[in-house]
């Protein structure tokens, strides 16, 4: 991919995640603060690429580095946020 | 052309959805009903992403990828696989386990140190994809041959050197740059945060020209870098990049603290972002896009909700002992003292009451006699609901967590635009551990240091309870309250947890 896609791809999802963001409740912005943690983890995609990649083992050992401090932020961000929002309950009705 | 990773189309398809899936996350927040679909759906995204990934980026023994299938099978290198299966392993049971056993109290704490991962986590790829640029496929191989012509017969001696692309230099120095700023800044959030180190703002002579100038220093390495790729260059910038987190964080004071978490949120954003520039991955883009528009937006919500520009919390000295001078003439004013008896008569004789939490009620774990305070009251036919300012706990939302946390329902639970015209119709007005946000002085008193900020109006309901520990302490903002004096309020001097008890005694 040339620069110039990358860079459309870029600026659209910049768009998206503003309105989406906006539509987010209020009472759920800890849970956003969270989740999104947890995704930006998907850095890990680079630190695969490094730890498993021949040739340079001090990249690979930094990759491997990264592998797990990404892990504990993907598994440690999503278990969390699916903590707090199996709190959020509706009102009894009777 | 480059060498190495020319990613298959399918794979980028794979990325593409994964960022879907991660848009559909947020989405999904939108409401509590559709919250854990989207997290799932965020959890499906990242599946997607690894294991694309791992597909294409299979360790092989050799040096050229195996064309057979045959082949392919025979020549993965299982040990490296082993290694990575074993990273993710280790990472998810420190992650779990965290997750499953913080406080609820503790969340921004957790949230500062995941954002420090994520900033350490892009530093650590920089730097990979600088000493192996192969490997990312950013680089041209470059074959220096050097003939000694002086030797009989002449010797040939060449070298391969990767010169890495000029657009992927300025995208892994500003991804690395964001990532240690992430890193330190967190850090420092997070330490304030947990109580390691004071909340107060520490103050360096000079500090914006120190700041100033070392950002233009990063900035500067990160333009020269495209013309000269040597080591120095890139661990200087990032050396500097750990440094300006630091410097940046320091100077801001505890009641700051929301905006700073979110600002890092999306600083993480941002630096997965420009690794996603450097990796040519939509999935990085989309996802960095995502998270950095997303702690823009909580920024700018929580900067609103203390009438405070970005500007002045960035440049920090706010809170802590700076500001509390000024209420020295207050404390001979006359205000009423009332009893747990008083308050559980004013409650029950009550058509709606509003329950005002704040983080002070956090601190003394009294959410679960609260909400018990309220399930009586409710029994004898009393409207209850709560009320809650955008910056009553320590994050954006933090305080509707903690309450459903106490098995409050959150359609009991209302922002300010929602309720503030409610007082006005309400007998009692029950604050429990918040302060500032219930400060009249906020509308009317202009030489008042929170002059502005958006305060919930308790003072118009009939009856205010004021539960407080004391008459001596002041707010996070370190200013007096002019509700206390007020005629229609009652002051409940006690521990938070202590009184609510005794008033749920009281009531039954």
């Amino acid at each position: 991919m040339d620069f110039i896609s990358i860079l459309s791809i870029f600026v659209l999802a910049c768009f998206v995640g503003y309105f989406v963001v906006w539509g987010v409740t209020p009472a759920l912005h800890t849970p956003l603060m969270s989740v999104t943690n947890a995704i930006s983890s998907v850095i890990i995609v680079g630190a695969l690429i490094a730890a498993a990649a021949a040739g340079a083992p001090g990249a690979k050992w930094l990759g491997l580095l990264a592998v797990v401090l990404a892990s504990v932020n993907i598994f440690g961000g999503f278990a969390v946020t699916a903590r707090m929002l199996a709190m959020y309950k509706k009102k009894e009705r009777r | 052309m480059h060498e190495g990773a020319a990613v298959p189309a399918w794979a980028m398809l794979a990325y593409l959805v994964s960022g879907v899936c991660f848009i559909l996350a947020l989405r999904g927040l939108s409401s509590p009903e559709s919250a854990r679909r989207g997290n799932r759906f965020g959890i499906a995204g990242m599946v997607l992403a690894v294991v694309t990934t791992l597909v294409v980026h299979v360790p092989y023994l050799a040096d050229q990828e195996p064309v057979t299938v045959a082949a392919k099978w025979h020549d993965v290198e299982w040990t490296v696989l082993a290694e990575i299966l074993a990273a993710i392993a280790v990472g998810a049971a420190i992650g779990v386990v965290t997750a499953r056993r913080i406080a609820m109290t503790a969340m921004p704490q957790l949230v500062a140190a995941f954002h420090s991962l994520v900033g350490l986590a892009a530093v650590l790829v920089a730097a990979a994809a600088y000493i192996n640029p192969s490997a990312f496929g950013i680089a041209d191989r470059v074959v220096f041959s050097i003939t000694y012509l002086t030797e009989h017969p002449p010797v040939t001696t060449s070298s391969i050197l990767w010169n890495i692309h000029r657009i992927s230099r300025v995208e892994m120095g500003l991804g690395a740059a964001i990532g240690a700023i992430t890193f330190s800044g967190s850090v420092i959030a997070f330490l304030k945060l947990n109580g390691n180190m004071s909340g107060k703002p520490i103050l360096l002579p000079g500090r914006h020209v120190i700041n100033l100038g070392t950002l233009a220093a990063i900035l500067g390495l990160i333009a020269y870098f495209t013309t000269d790729q040597a080591p120095w260059v890139f661990f200087t910038a990032v050396a500097l990049s750990f440094a300006i987190g630091f410097l940046l964080i320091i100077p801001i004071g505890g009641a700051d603290m929301p905006v700073v978490v979110s600002m890092l949120n999306s600083y993480s954003g941002w630096a997965a972002a420009a690794m996603g520039f450097t990796l040519h991955n939509t999935a990085m883009i989309v996802t960095g896009a995502l998270v950095g528009s997303s702690g823009a937006i909580l920024s700018y919500i929580m900067c609103r909700a203390m009438n405070r520009s970005f500007i002045s919390v960035i440049a920090g000295g706010f809170g802590g002992d700076a500001v509390a001078a000024g209420g020295g003439a207050a404390i001979d004013r006359p205000w009423k003292r009332g009893s747990a008896e008083d308050a559980a008569f004013l409650m029950s004789q009550a058509e709606q009451v509003i329950i005002v939490p704040g983080y002070g009620m956090a601190v003394a774990q009294a959410q679960h006699a609260l909400r018990e305070m309220a399930d009586v009251l409710k029994k004898e036919g009393v409207t209850v609901r709560y009320a809650i300012h955008p910056v009553a706990g320590r994050m954006p939302g933090h305080m509707n967590v903690l309450l459903a946390e106490a098995n409050v329902p959150y359609d009991e639970v209302f922002e300010l635009e929602d309720i503030n015209s409610e007082f006005a119709r309400t007998d009692v007005a029950f604050v429990i551990g918040a302060n500032d946000v219930t400060n009249p002085a906020a509308k009317t008193d202009k030489s008042s240091p929170i002059y502005g900020m958006p305060v919930l109006d308790v003072e118009k309901a009939k009856t205010v309870l004021f539960v407080k520990r004391s008459m001596g302490g002041v707010g996070y903002a370190g200013v007096d309250n002019e509700l206390f004096y007020r005629d229609n309020t009652m002051m409940l001097l006690a521990d938070a947890k202590k009184m609510v008890e005794e008033i749920v005694k009281a009531l039954g």
